[in-house]
């Protein structure tokens, strides 16, 4: 398992096995779990939205037979869940990306929460966006 | 502080007791135990944090044990090494044109990445090298990116070479437990992450000027 030598004379030595339970008993580890998790939302969501594009390419009906189908309690609850998942995954990765991202402005750095905040700042702009598209009478 | 208490017991108890320690004063890194279930310097942990106790002392989390507290370095060893964590110069210039000239602004750079005492409390935290022991880990990537930030080295691609291997920085998934236990505020997490940045830019050069630079 690891890159140790061992001599026909040298004890083995003690190695604890990872239980398969590793992340249930801290908190960060159990994020970090339901982080990791919450792209199984993203590529549920996904998909849904492509359903939701071919089903309105073929008309009407289908439309409507696509919306019957997202208002029953099961899909709903799925899609409800998913969007937890999904705020969870973007508010995770915006609070981490100053640790990614070093930015540097007239030789000096741009502090960590202007890097977050302008994150957020992008994420309220494009939902202005959405949002003005789809209520704004054009 | 706990390595008193452990002292206590080698002295008073039993003398049997093996663990490491050296400094007291939380710099030589050898010290590092898990405590309550939390890897920490041994040195700097206040027993009275844990009163009235008791406070369940065990070896680092993630290492073959030696012996007691003992654990094995030597896959840490290894893995240190293999980034180069030594300024590479592709050509030295002469004695006779001085030393190599650093800004504070240039030194300010990589200090924080410099602050590591390779305590591997780091490794104990990490659950990615816990299950998978071949991951270089977060003190060896941070140590790498102490010399490439460093404006005198000049060897930031080869180790990017072993760094983007499977084993290197993507291995990590940013659990960011190494920067929380680090007791140097390396950000070993934040290391990785700017690593793995680079490290797509560097592709996306690649595939969209494919001459640059060759």
């Amino acid at each position: 398992m690891n890159h140790v030598s061992y001599t026909p004379y040298h004890p083995r030595w003690h190695r604890t096995r990872v239980s398969t339970y590793w992340w249930l008993w801290r908190r960060s580890y159990f994020l970090f779990i339901l982080r990791e998790l919450s792209s199984l939302s993203v590529a549920w969501v996904v998909v849904y939205v492509l359903a939701l594009v071919v089903r309105v390419s073929q008309g009407e009906a289908a439309y409507r037979a696509f919306l019957d189908w997202s208002s029953r309690p099961s899909v709903l609850a799925l899609n409800v869940l998913s969007l937890a998942f999904l705020v969870l995954h973007a508010v995770t990765w915006f609070n981490l990306a100053p640790q990614a991202m070093v930015v540097h402005f007239r030789h000096r750095r741009v502090p960590g929460a202007l890097i977050a905040a302008s994150n957020y700042a992008g994420l309220a702009a494009v939902t202005a966006i959405i949002l003005a598209l789809l209520f704004v009478q054009w | 502080m706990v390595l008193d208490g452990l002292n206590y017991v080698k002295d008073r108890l039993d003398g049997t007791l093996s663990y490491r320690w050296s400094c007291r004063m939380g710099i030589c890194g050898s010290c590092g135990m898990m405590v309550n279930g939390e890897p920490k310097l041994t040195c700097a942990t206040f027993l009275a944090d844990y009163a009235p106790g008791p406070v369940r002392v065990e070896p680092l989390r993630n290492f073959p044990v030696i012996r007691d507290l003992i654990v094995d370095l030597g896959d840490f060893m290894g893995k240190l090494v293999r980034v180069k964590p030594w300024i590479i110069r592709r050509s030295e210039k002469p004695l006779s044109e001085g030393e190599y000239l650093q800004t504070p602004e240039e030194m300010d750079e990589y200090k924080q990445f410099s602050m590591c005492i390779n305590c591997m409390l780091c490794y104990a935290a990490c659950p990615i090298y816990g299950l998978d022991p071949h991951f270089i880990g977060p003190a060896a990537i941070a140590l790498a990116q102490r010399y490439n930030l460093d404006n005198r080295d000049e060897a930031a691609d080869e180790r990017m070479e072993i760094l983007s291997e499977h084993d290197g920085i993507w291995g990590c998934t940013f659990v960011g437990e190494c920067t929380r236990v680090c007791p140097k505020h390396v950000d070993p997490a934040g290391a990785i992450q700017r690593y793995k940045l680079q490290s797509a830019l560097d592709w996306v050069k690649s595939v969209v000027m494919p001459r640059a630079g060759a």
